[in-house]
């Protein structure tokens, strides 16, 4: 038998494990939805990690070091240093003052069911683009380790099916141990994997950095060319480059801290101070492994070279080539299965941040205004839904096909979650005037900023020549009317306008009333929900 | 744990719940309102730190790339050495950050102990 489809299937067989026990484990809303709140700091660290770190990262960022050089590896550091929004101002007051969602934070003095319907649209809308990337990635991916076995439509379906049986089954608590499995595999693999890159150095950094100063490759008019991987501006050009790696910042800075399944973590811990170390182990993760991205990238430029990786996958087979190259085709595998085990862990988050704000948000509070009918209906409309987001997933990935464009995805999921998410967050907890009005307002006006602008982006909208064909084309043949593909720069100013504009213009005594109590509740965590037994 | 497990929601304490003129009593006490300076002194500086120390870069890199292309060790360029002095940076406000919450956890653990005890628990 191939050696990769035995690793694949090798950690299929874990997860399924995993799950079936946690099966057990998951009866009831606390249990279902936030672990029994009974995850440990360092377990909840790691599993932030597995959720994080996407297939985009492994895979993305080598490859994009691999052909880009230092610009690539600007990505790897704002993904770190946007965790210390996520510590200094969003983890703990969301821990002390929420049950499950974002939304319970925003519904404790606003007006609960207009301020969740559109949180919870928005979540969905975040969770759903970020989950499409991953399995159209995913598709191509295990088309291409598995070439022969599986073909596209069949990969999608497989990885849809498995994040679902996770969730349906396993809950949180399945998901958060199959996070905390894959982070454990990719950090291993990472590191070996850079180890491996200075032993082919002989240990040398001078060699090694010398190797990247001279990166020989053909361009796209197959001229042979020197370049310096370490020079800044291989792919951030002027006039837009500078505004557009700023703006990119932005969205990492501010949208971190409002990514869905990243916020459902700290629920799962059984207090805010946990919730805190949990970040902390998060980071100590993310940043290595984000420092290591130096071996990944630029070790696939100097050992492997572009014009190789081109002729073989593309920019993101790079780290797998790489592994392949240094190591033969066993570990080759490893990598592989490592991608694979990535990209199940981080859809798995994101469908179970995408159930639980439609059934507690959307079903449980906004159109049966806070009363669960029956006990367990929660749960059973979370279960239902994941179903439901899992197939929906799988059929718009099939519709793409594996050489649609859904780089943009990811950007435009950053760009709802700093733009939508995080001001009404920080304004609810921060503000007193704030309202319910402006809730949704920063909301609504978030939200289509960033999908008005990526619409209108050179993303979307751009003149291809006719040799590109099929989905691979732009879908608006026209000049970009928007000149940066990140659209934060822009649209975060908006959603906060958005809010405060929304705010300003309306009369709402009510929700200053509570604004006290929320203020006491997300400082002191004074009446947090607390650890149920399990 | 099969059986028990599944009565967790009715064995679940409930939230503490208090009224209106409660909160803002807290709201308006000398403990809560030290605890939120003492917050307030390290958070606010070191967010506003953190967010021009890392803007540093994508400016610098973006509008100033010959001068961040001055080789430093070896092939060894300002440019890279400024990105992975970020991570550094990011772990070391992390630290401190941690360090200085064990002083708000000490504050607010008094602010809940008197309102439980006021309370006579939930």
């Amino acid at each position: 038998m191939n050696i990769s489809l035995f690793m694949f299937l090798l950690f299929i067989a874990i997860t399924l494990g995993i799950t079936y026990w946690a099966s057990k484990r998951s009866a009831g809303a606390s249990a279902y939805f936030a672990a029994s709140r009974q995850i440990k700091g360092w377990q909840n660290g790691i599993a932030v990690a597995g959720d994080y770190m996407s297939a985009a990262s492994f895979l993305g960022i080598a490859g994009i070091i691999a052909f880009q050089g230092y610009d690539g590896f600007l990505f790897s550091v704002g993904w770190l240093v946007a965790y210390l929004t996520v510590l200094l101002v969003i983890a703990e007051p969301l821990r002390n003052a929420g049950k499950y969602t974002m939304a319970d934070v925003l519904a404790y003095r606003l007006k609960p069911r207009p301020v969740r319907a559109m949180a919870s649209l928005s979540t969905v809308t975040v969770s759903t683009f970020y989950m499409i990337a991953q399995m159209v990635g995913a598709g191509a991916l295990v088309k291409l380790l598995l070439g022969g076995y599986v073909n596209y439509n069949q990969a999608v379906i497989g990885v849809g099916i498995l994040m679902i049986v996770y969730v349906v089954f396993g809950g949180m608590l399945a998901t958060t141990w199959v996070q905390i499995v894959k982070a454990v595999l990719l950090m291993a693999g990472t590191i070996l994997l850079s180890i491996l890159v200075m032993a082919h150095f002989h240990f040398s950094f001078a060699s090694f950095f010398n190797a990247i100063s001279q990166v020989t490759y053909h361009d796209a008019k197959g001229q042979q060319v020197v370049k310096d991987f370490l020079q800044p501006g291989l792919r951030y050009k002027p006039p837009y480059g500078p505004l557009d790696l700023i703006s990119l910042g932005l969205a990492l800075i501010f949208g971190t801290a409002g990514l869905p399944h990243i916020l459902v973590r700290f629920y799962t811990v059984p207090d805010a101070k946990t919730a805190r170390n949990s970040v902390v182990w998060a980071m100590v993760l993310i940043g290595s492994f984000y420092i290591m991205t130096t071996f990944l990238g630029f070790g696939a430029a100097t050992i492997v070279g572009p014009d190789f990786i081109k002729g073989h996958g593309g920019t993101n087979m790079s780290a797998p080539l790489l592994a392949q190259a240094l190591a033969g085709n066993v570990f080759f595998a490893f990598i592989s299965a490592i991608a694979f085990a990535t990209i199940l862990a981080v859809v798995a988050g994101l469908t179970i941040s995408a159930t639980t704000s439609f059934s507690h948000d959307f079903w449980t509070n906004v159109i049966h205004k806070g009363v669960e009918r029956r006990p367990g209906e929660e749960v059973l409309v979370a279960r239902i839904s994941a179903f439901v987001v899992g197939a929906v997933a799988i059929a718009i990935a099939i519709v793409l096909g594996p050489t649609a464009n859904v780089a943009f995805l990811v950007a435009l999921a950053f760009a709802v979650a700093a733009s939508a998410n995080l001001p009404v967050i920080v304004l609810s907890i921060f503000w007193r005037r704030f309202n319910t009005a402006g809730a949704v307002g920063g909301l609504a006006v978030g939200l289509l900023a960033s999908i008005g602008l990526i619409l209108v982006s050179p993303s979307l909208m751009a003149i291809d020549p006719p040799t590109v064909t099929g989905a691979a084309r732009h879908l608006i043949q026209a000049k970009a009317w928007f000149p940066l593909e990140n659209p934060g720069i822009l649209s975060i100013p908006l959603g906060f306008v958005g809010a405060i504009l929304g705010t300003l213009l309306s009369h709402e005594p009510s929700s200053q009333e509570k604004f006290n109590e929320l203020l006491v509740r997300s400082n002191t965590g004074l009446g947090a929900e607390r650890a149920t037994a399990r | 744990m099969g059986n028990a497990a599944r009565n967790v929601e009715i064995a679940q304490p409930k939230q503490y719940e208090a009224s209106k003129s409660t909160w803002d009593n807290i709201a308006a006490s000398q403990q809560f309102r030290d605890l939120m300076a003492t917050k307030k002194t390290f958070i606010v500086p070191a967010f506003i730190f953190f967010v021009v120390y890392y803007f540093a870069l994508p400016v610098l890199v973006g509008y100033a790339p010959q001068f961040m292309s001055t080789k430093v060790i070896g092939q060894v360029n300002l440019a890279y050495l400024f990105a992975l002095s970020q991570f550094f940076v990011a772990w070391i406000i992390a630290g401190l950050y941690v360090r200085a919450a064990n002083n708000f956890d000490r504050l607010s653990r008094d602010i809940l102990e008197k309102a439980e005890n006021t309370k006579g628990g939930n």
